[in-house]
């Protein structure tokens, strides 16, 4: 039998962006006595990864997941978590709506604090931990919206935010003596220089930069290509093949009905030739150039607009007639000899 | 002790690792997993989740379009 005076070993789980706030909220905690696993989730529209998979010019560039980097400096146990599918009703539906693009963090923070909070009862852990910094983020780190977070995700009081926890009411861990608050942290705004100064002080370097945070959704060019995406479909739906396609290529749509993804380099091409049996694909035989995806149905007069279009990315764009190779899903081809569409012809506006 | 083969070409990073995460998560100790992938971030990704997740990459044999990384299953 457990005496009295044995001290039971908690467990928390962090919710691990890999960015530095979560590495310093999931160390704090480890170094009052907790058993600290991370967690980290996939949503499709994750920076890390894809597009420097893809690109050719990116491929030197150390490539470098940073929530296992995190959890490596930590000695912690990491479980990325595939969230993609119930992922797109926050996409689709935010209750609280989208920020400066089409970017739902406050629904999204509720979200992944709720699965976390399941992730906990189902793996019999204490309580979860978060790196908010409250102030930080104009919609989901607000004093006003952090309740809301708790509140929603069914988390309650079991979730605690060692960066900001002396600012915010005593969670049941601090009630408890699970943690002690004295040693919590009350870090607001945006200033990052006290989180700097504490990896600094834990011994932390080449932790990732927080610019532009770790979402495509809040990138303004990747949000107006998924408006567009569901303007043309008439509903906002997406499947994981559509937002990874809006990562790459150069997206140009000359009608209502049809886009071109073009690729920008020889990386995107290889790629996309990955998905020739999935869309209509084009590349010019007669000189050099990219290859497009189709995504859409063409009429005849469609498929040359598209040739024309895409022979004006080719080396071939000054030449007098270009061919043109239509590819379609079945495998089945044919040729079509055009004239490059001038840049001049080609409105600003078919830029997506 | 088994030898089973996960396919996650075409597929990008970390989608890989969460792959091999959830097939390991049915394997045993001792058991071996060879992935096959074209994502050249995995050469990173899976010796980093084997890491800390206790777990060991036996090789990794990287082929012009396709990366076969071995694994074999820890004691957890």
């Amino acid at each position: 039998m457990n005496t009295s005076t044995e001290k039971k070993l908690r467990k928390a789980v962090a919710l691990v962006s890999g960015g530095l706030d979560s590495l310093l909220a999931a160390k704090a905690i480890q170094d009052m006595g907790v058993h600290v696993e991370g967690i980290n989730f996939f949503t499709g529209f994750c920076v890390e990864g894809h597009t420097h998979a893809i690109r050719k010019k990116d491929r030197a560039r150390p490539k470098r997941n940073n929530a296992l980097w995190v959890a490596e400096q930590l000695n912690m146990k990491l479980h990325i978590i595939d969230v993609s599918e119930p992922y797109k009703d926050v996409v689709i539906n935010p209750k609280h709506g989208y920020g400066a693009n089409l970017n739902p963090c406050l629904d999204c923070k509720g979200f992944m604090v709720q699965k976390a909070y399941e992730w906990m009862q189902e793996h019999d852990f204490d309580f979860l931990i978060t790196g908010e910094v409250m102030g930080q983020r104009p919609m989901s780190q607000r004093k006003e919206t952090m309740p809301v977070v708790s509140r929603e995700s069914g988390a309650g009081d079991l979730l605690l935010r060692p960066l900001c926890a002396k600012l915010l009411p005593e969670t049941k861990p601090e009630r408890e003596g699970w943690v002690n608050r004295e040693e919590l942290l009350d870090y607001s705004g945006r200033n990052r220089k006290p989180q700097m100064a504490l990896a600094a002080h834990y011994g932390f370097e080449d932790y990732a930069q927080p610019a532009g945070g770790c979402c495509f959704l809040t990138d303004a060019n990747y949000s107006s290509k998924l408006a567009d995406l569901w303007q043309a479909r008439g509903e906002k739906t997406y499947e994981i093949d559509d937002i990874v396609m809006l990562k790459v290529g150069r997206h140009l749509r000359p009608r209502p009905h049809f886009k071109l993804i073009i690729a920008r380099e020889e990386g995107e091409t290889n790629f996309l030739k990955g998905y020739r049996k999935r869309y209509i694909s084009l590349n010019t035989i007669s000189h050099t150039g990219p290859i497009a995806l189709v995504d859409g149905e063409l009429n005849e007069e469609d498929l040359d607009l598209a040739a024309r279009l895409v022979a004006r990315f080719s080396s071939g764009r000054d030449a007098g007639s270009v061919s043109v190779r239509v590819l379609q899903k079945d495998g089945a081809s044919s040729t079509l000899d055009i004239i490059p569409m001038p840049p001049s012809d080609i409105p600003q506006d078919w830029y997506v | 002790m088994s030898e089973t083969e996960l396919d996650a070409r075409g597929m990008l990073c970390p989608i890989p690792v969460i792959r091999t995460q959830d097939t390991v998560a049915t394997l045993q100790a001792g058991d071996v997993l060879k992935v096959y992938c074209s994502d050249p971030g995995v050469v990173h990704d899976i010796p980093a989740w084997c890491r800390i997740n206790g777990h060991k990459v036996i090789s990794i044999d990287e082929g012009d379009e396709e990366i076969l990384v071995i694994v074999e299953v820890g004691a957890d």
